[in-house]
């Protein structure tokens, strides 16, 4: 055990927990990696390409070597990181990508042949011979790769999303974060404040300064009691903001219940959707490191990760307590460390400063001018070279802290593209021009990092948000506090012949960039992409900066010259699950239920997935075997008696206004206008660039007032581009547009007997040929009062009618159908009778209106009136289109028994089937009970003149070809008698 | 320099001295036979095919950024010829042959792999138009099968099959469909135009045309005036931008279409797998990622960033479809500006500007294409000829009324 | 995104459906001489600026009007929305 004093630990509540099977136990404030160190483990993971042992490096969410696979099942979660991982009782973790024990990793063979991976090696070979490539090669570097392992089971965890409002966002619960929700709470402003961490206090809550004379935390406590306190303040943690978007949108996740064992009744995380009219960015910064030769070690991690470890976990980051620890640094922060090392009695061997003349703050050895130039202790750091003046020395040391400045956060600063900028006086990018609007950069995210100069940074923030909102706050008043001193030399890494890691992850190293710039892939870009940099999980929030001092002093000019890299959302990882909000399974899209689901379901009907809606497939019977029986005997049904089906899906457009009927004349390629009150027309509307739209029929119930009705697929868009001609080409017509699809239900009566089934159904109301003929409309009551609309229009091409009624009563009228039609054969049918009935009709549906037909290929041209203008009239007669002489054809297959699959291509008899060769294709097919056959529907070249021709319909994709005889389109009653009488 | 196994091992044993610079920066002659505007993977491709295949060096290509900065470097690095009409099929079934060789032509490892598309199929309506789809394909020589809700259980057995708001009813496949390293596909080219002779010049932003007398006679650059006998524009994404200097309105519209990586998983993706009943689809890298994406953000937009929206609507989707994948995390999110055409296809075609070329409009499917569009292109350039498989791109069938509409969604370029 | 909805207020972008280019409200006359190209142009070209642009969004989820937004295509700042109808029917394009 390596535990010290002190500490935000709460030792009351202990915490047991397994790490590669080993049972530790931590104590509640813990994270997985802080647990660990106080066990004196140090070795947790292995790199990403050379498998080099690794430990911790860092105290947070930058973490680019611990990481591991937490839980297990179904709930396991690879490439998490240690050191967010809150520590909770009967945490479970595993380290990852190696093969055997972790410290017996036998992919750790790819370090021995490290010099043969360079940068970009493998663009270089693996190409002969050709085949070997997706047989061998890559079949082995894909199973060396990757990180982590899926459980490959479902994610059995509830997830929510979530929309939130606020005055100013702040993002990161520091020095300067509490200063500005403070300042902006007190002000009344509605204030979320989120921080990624589970404690509030950010860096305060792992430095020892005081404030005001006493430890750090009892200000930190008094703020947060005063927030919470606060009516207008929302504290968030365990939040992580992770993208800007635009108009001050923010993506966040709340991290609701991943610090319990499961989440019980609870959700596990919560996408939150957060609109702040301003946003104080206190994100802090990540310190950065010095790449030195064999600087990876496990013990070796970022000085500052060190005082956090030390200061607020009590953990020493060594194998045993009177293991000596060193820190290498360029400045005096590394110097704090060795400070607060001391003062909770770890045992120091002193602080490595490169600059020569760096003096000691404390009683402690300083190595002036020195270096770091070698290590050694494969699974853990045993000794380091100490160079000074051409001399070296070997020194025992448990663990080493690097200090090499801090990088401000700017990262949510850069989401809109904008670009940091380079402060020579902090060597660091900063947040430039070009952020977010609304975004106010503070504290250390903004390069003042001070304690004091947060604080007060933050406040400002605050003051400055609000005023752009009008609103004014008062300065609060804030603690004492001081700035830590943050000079620092120009010094980015220790020259040599070693390999030195820049990128822990991903391990690219020095040499590598050396590479990379010897093949002239200098180009920050070009850098990362040659060599990998900045693309592991730690989204090079380590390494970037120091890769770009090595290539600028490479090609000998400034870094900010050499370039900066921009980052993209998301800020840390965000879990797959979360950022699909929860809605998985059936629930991936809400089902609309047409009106009598509920009674086909009683009926036991098989239900299919059409667009939104669920619809009756088919209603089987006891006995019946197969599909097809069913749906054979409800054609015939419909063909002998009367059928019935639900076609509520059918959008309905309710058109009113004294221009009702030329504004139809202008979104209908047929004349609509001449239509007479009481009757329905079949209508086609075209795309402005003259291809079929949607066809549907427009009844005239009044002067008036039309009812149009649409494609169930179209049902959305049709009345949408209604909307878009009246309110923005047309808005001087008088006319009014409603889609009522979901108001009426609708119900198909169809088959010779329908109108003996509708007369016993209606009030008064005389149904004859006469007074109601083919394509007649009305309104009118039935079942003694209910107030229905009646069409009498047919798409099976027998009588038929179809019914309306509020949808409230869609279940009674089809029970109340079935009931009265039940000595007549009242039959249901779903929606393969349905498409076998217009098939054998002849009627075109969704395979022929597919976008990319026309009127003249369904072989309506005719349709297209040249009297008037109307929507794609014009568009309709450019040359390519008049002169496509594809033409709807009816295809009966030479065998009756054979089914030609609609999708197969169409070709003349003995000729090679070739793209050039194609003659069109099967649209629709189906079995029909009334032809005795399988018939298709099919665009072919010249297809109205070809009656009676064997051609050739071709399936290769599933080996099967067909001779077929061109017929005409409509397989029933060509003459229409049928549907008129 | 010659790349080989052989010697990257003699590199990795002498300290990698024999490595050079993969290309030269030279500075801008006066004047070339053709510039090339844009360094993205179609830009160098047609320098490259003009160099190899049709003798042509005193050729620059100008690139405002760095060489691959276009939509090469920012794509989900699919690569197929799954295409249904004749204007289409037999140009992504010539730059799958010209994948197929790409490695070896180029003496660069692009890492083609050719590991399949998986189109799932969701309703009875979807079968029957991936079945006309997979004819073509047949007919084409593309090769392609249509598989069983069965086979494909059996071939990926981790997607949703018995809990789904739309079930999987089957699939069409493409086995010699898969993924390239994009950014290894910009570099193999240019390298090998480099080698040739041709000029790569980069942080040159092209900021004017020459033109006289209805000819072209060069651009202004930011690093000069730099004559030229024929200028060929390939900038997708930036295409309305930059032929709005030639004073041409063209028919296409930027859209921003996001893209996604997850972090690195042991493999467990084979091929790609395209969601049929929502917008997702998914291929994993070499090095681990799960890179997806979905449908575009759907506003005219140059941002090169996307919404929240979209970012959730891919997520639905892929939970829905493989909800084994949830406890990953997403590693990075970016965003591309796409060249979305007016009938979702592409174009390849003088203008009436004498001496000016376009290559554009090729909404988000422009890094399959990159081969054949770099080889059609240089055919145009070089010869005036349009390239067998390339002759429908043309500006005027949008007026003749030969659109090539795939989706069959007509003249709104947001929904192809 | 967020839409300043004329009637409405600050709107989310995804209860809208979005169109394209505001030109598409100056439908050619379909009766002048040489209607098929100024169709053409009119379904085909567009301006597609990288910056200020003019388009339709329609208020699907909502109260079903047109709206044309001023927004900027390389910021997406929106400055300013007005109902198609008033725009078209005021004869300001």
């Amino acid at each position: 055990m390596t535990r010290l004093t002190g500490g935000l630990i709460d030792r009351t509540k202990p915490l047991n927990f397994t790490f590669n099977g080993a049972s530790y136990q931590g104590f509640e404030g813990d994270t997985l990696a802080s647990a660990l160190l106080a066990n004196g483990v140090q070795l947790m993971g292995r790199s990403f390409k050379y498998h080099r042992p690794r430990g911790v490096f860092s105290a947070g969410s930058e973490e680019p070597n611990a990481i591991v696979e937490l839980r297990s099942g179904a709930r396991q979660e690879p490439n998490t990181r240690a050191t967010v991982a809150e520590l909770f009782e009967g945490l479970t973790a595993n380290s990852q990508n190696h093969v055997g024990p972790l410290h017996r990793d036998l992919l750790a063979v790819n370090d021995m042949f490290a010099p043969f991976f360079a940068a970009g090696f493998y663009y270089k070979t693996f190409m002969w011979p050709r085949a070997f490539w997706e047989k061998i090669y890559e079949p082995l570097i894909r199973n060396a790769a990757g990180l982590g392992k899926l459980s490959m089971l479902p994610d059995p965890d509830d997830y929510d999303k979530g929309f939130l409002h606020c005055d100013l966002l702040v993002i990161g619960a520091g020095a300067a974060g509490l200063s500005a929700a403070l300042t902006a709470g007190r002000a009344g402003a509605n204030v979320i404040l989120a921080d990624e961490d589970f404690a509030l206090g950010g860096r305060l809550t792992m430095e020892s300064d005081p404030l005001d004379g006493e430890d750090a935390q009892v200000w930190v406590a008094k703020v947060k009691a005063e927030l919470e306190s606060l009516a207008n303040v929302r504290i968030m943690p365990r939040t992580t903001v992770f993208g800007v978007y635009d108009h001050g949108i923010y993506g966040a996740v709340e991290r609701v219940s991943d610090h319990l064992l499961t989440p019980g009744d609870k959700v596990r995380q919560t996408l939150w959707r957060i609109t702040a009219k301003q946003t104080v960015l206190a994100a802090g910064a990540t310190e950065r490191h010095i790449p030195f030769a064999d600087n990876d070690r496990p013990g070796i991690m970022l000085a500052g990760a060190m005082r956090a470890y030390v200061n607020r976990w009590a953990a020493a980051p060594v194998k045993a307590d009177n293991d000596a620890i060193a820190i290498f640094t360029n400045g005096d922060d590394g110097h704090r460390t060795a400070l607060d090392l001391i003062a909770k009695g770890a045992k120091v061997l002193g602080v490595i400063d490169s600059r020569a003349d760096a003096k000691a703050l404390g009683s402690y050895e300083v190595f002036a001018g020195a270096t770091v130039t070698g290590t050694k202790g494969r699974l853990g750091l045993k000794e380091i070279e100490i160079t000074r003046g051409g001399k070296s020395t070997w020194h025992s040391v448990g663990a080493l802290g690097v200090a090499g400045g801090w990088n401000p956060n700017v990262h949510l600063t850069s989401h809109h593209r904008g670009r940091p900028v380079w402060d020579e006086s902090l060597l660091a990018f900063v947040p430039g021009q070009g952020g977010p609007k609304g975004l106010i950069p503070a504290g250390a995210a903004a390069g003042k990092g001070g304690t004091a100069t947060a604080m007060a940074d933050g406040m400002r923030a605050a003051i400055a948000a609000l005023s752009e909102l009008g609103m004014t706050a008062n300065e609060i008043a804030l603690p004492d506090a001081v700035d830590a001193s943050q000079a620092q030399a120009a010094f980015w890494h220790v020259p040599g012949k070693k390999r030195a890691w820049v990128d822990f992850q991903n391990d690219v190293t020095v040499k590598d960039v050396k590479l990379a710039h010897q093949e002239n892939m200098t180009p920050v870009e070009h850098l990362k992409r040659w060599t990998t940099l900045g693309m592991a999980t730690d989204q090079g929030k380590t390494s970037n900066i120091s890769a770009l001092a090595v290539m600028a002093e490479l090609t000998q000019k400034s870094i900010p010259e050499t370039g900066t890299t921009i980052f993209r959302p998301p800020y840390t990882g965000v879990s797959l699950s979360v950022l699909g909000g929860g809605d998985t399974g059936p629930l991936f899209r809400p089902s609309r239920l047409t009106p009598t689901h509920h009674w086909a379901e009683a009926q036991g009907a098989e239900f299919v997935e059409v667009g939104p809606w669920m619809r009756a497939q088919y209603f089987p019977k006891a006995g019946e075997k197969t599909w097809r029986e069913t749906v054979d005997r409800e054609v015939l049904a419909v063909r002998s008696g009367v059928g019935l089906c639900d076609v509520t899906t059918l959008g309905k457009v309710d058109v009113q206004g004294a221009d009702a009927g030329e504004f139809l004349n202008r979104v209908y390629a047929n004349m609509i206008g001449t239509l007479k009150v009481g009757m329905v027309r079949y209508g086609l509307m075209l795309r402005e660039d003259g291809h079929l739209y949607d066809d549907g029929t427009c009844a005239r119930m009044a002067e008036d007032h039309y009812v149009v009705t649409t494609t169930t697929a179209n049902a959305g868009a049709v009345y949408r581009n209604m909307e878009f001609y009246h309110q923005c080409v047309w808005p001087e017509l008088d006319v009014q547009l409603i889609s009522t699809t979901d108001a009426w239900a609708q119900i198909a009566v169809a088959g010779p007997k329908s109108r003996e089934l509708l007369t016993r159904l209606v009030d008064d109301f005389d149904l004859s040929n006469e007074a109601f003929p083919f394509m007649a409309c009305s309104d009118l009551t039935i079942c003694g009062g209910l107030r229905a609309r009646l069409f009498r229009i047919s798409f099976s091409g027998e009588l038929a009618y179809e019914i309306a009624v509020p949808a409230r009563y869609g279940h009674a009228l089809m029970e109340r159908l079935m009931e009265k039609g039940a000595d007549l054969g009242a039959t249901p049918y779903g929606t393969e009778a349905l498409a076998v009935l217009r098939i054998e009709k002849g009627h075109a549906a969704g395979a022929e209106l597919n976008g990319q037909t026309t009127a003249q290929m369904l072989g309506l041209g005719k349709m297209v009136s040249a009297k008037k203008d109307s929507v794609g009239a014009i568009m309709s007669r450019r040359e390519g289109m008049g002169q496509d002489a594809r033409r709807l054809v009816g295809l009966k297959p030479v065998d009756p028994t054979k089914q030609i699959m609609a999708g197969s291509h169409l070709f003349t008899e003995a000729t090679a089937h070739t793209m050039e060769t194609d003659q069109g294709w099967v649209t629709s097919s189906c079995y029909s009970p009334h032809v005795e056959s399988y018939i298709a529907l099919g665009y072919l070249e010249n297809g109205d003149s070809r009656m009676g021709e064997i051609i050739v319909a071709a399936n290769p994709l599933e080996g099967i070809t067909l001779k077929a005889e061109v017929v005409s389109a409509h397989f029933v009653d060509p003459e229409g008698g049928r549907l008129r009488d | 320099m010659k790349f080989s196994g052989f010697k990257v091992v003699k590199e990795a044993l002498t300290g990698y001295k024999g490595y050079g610079p993969l290309w030269r920066n030279p500075d801008p002659k006066p004047a070339y036979d053709i510039i090339i505007v844009g360094g993205g993977g179609h830009g160098l491709a047609a320098a490259y095919y003009l160099a190899k295949e049709f003798g042509m060096t005193n050729i620059a290509v100008l690139e405002k950024g760095w060489l691959g900065s276009g939509n090469i470097g920012r794509n989900t690095t699919i690569i197929r010829s799954n295409y249904l009409l004749p204007g289409n099929q037999p140009f992504y079934e010539y730059s799958m042959k010209l994948w197929e060789n790409l490695e070896q032509d180029t003496n660069f490892n692009s890492m083609v792999s050719q590991r399949s598309i998986l189109n799932l199929i969701h309703s009875d309506g979807q079968r029957d138009a991936y079945r006309r789809r997979g004819n073509s394909m047949m007919i084409s020589g593309a090769g392609g099968q249509l598989l069983s809700r069965a086979e494909v259980k059996e071939m990926v057995p981790f997607l949703n099959f018995d809990n789904a708001r739309f079930p999987i009813k089957g699939g069409l496949m493409q086995k010699r469909a898969g993924t390239a390293r994009h950014d290894g596909v910009a570099w193999g080219y240019a390298r090998g135009a480099d080698m040739r002779g041709v000029d790569l010049i980069q942080n040159c932003e092209v900021t004017g045309f020459k033109i006289e007398n209805g000819k072209v006679l060069g651009v202004e650059t930011s690093r000069g005036f730099i004559g030229a006998k024929k200028v060929g524009v390939s900038v997708a994404g930036s295409s309305g931008r930059v032929m709005d200097m030639a004073g041409m309105r063209l028919p296409i519209e930027s859209h921003v279409l996001q893209a996604f990586v997850s972090e690195g998983l042991k493999p467990v993706i084979p091929g790609v797998i395209t969601f049929g009943a929502g917008h997702f689809y998914v291929s994993q890298s070499d090095k681990g990622g799960l890179v997806f994406g979905g449908d575009i953000d759907g506003y005219n937009s140059y941002a090169q960033r996307g919404n929240l929206p979209v970012v959730e609507d891919v997520l639905e989707g892929g939970m829905a479809l493989m909800p084994m994948i949830g406890r990953a995390r997403l590693l990075r999110s970016w965003g591309g500006i796409m060249d979305m055409s007016m009938d979702g296809s592409p174009i390849i075609d003088k203008t009436h500007i004498d001496g000016l070329y376009f290559n554009g409009g090729w909404c988000y499917g422009g890094f399959k294409a990159t081969p054949a569009a770099g080889m059609t292109f240089a055919h145009l350039l070089a010869t005036d000829k349009p390239h067998d498989t390339a002759k429908a791109y043309r500006f005027d069938r949008f007026n003749r009324g030969y659109v090539i509409d795939e989706k069959g969604v007509g003249a709104q370029p947001n929904l192809h | 995104m967020l839409i300043p909805h004329p009637l409405l207020g600050l709107r989310d972008s995804q209860e809208f459906t979005y169109l394209g280019d505001a030109s598409l409200m100056n439908r050619p006359d379909p009766s002048a001489p040489d209607a098929e190209a100024a169709f053409c142009d009119y379904v085909f070209l567009r301006n597609n600026p990288a910056g200020v642009h003019r388009e339709l969004w329609f208020h699907e989820q909502g109260d079903r009007s047109w709206l044309i937004v001023t927004r900027n295509t390389v910021t997406h700042e929106i400055l300013g929305a007005e109902l198609a109808t008033d725009v078209k029917l005021g004869g300001a394009q």
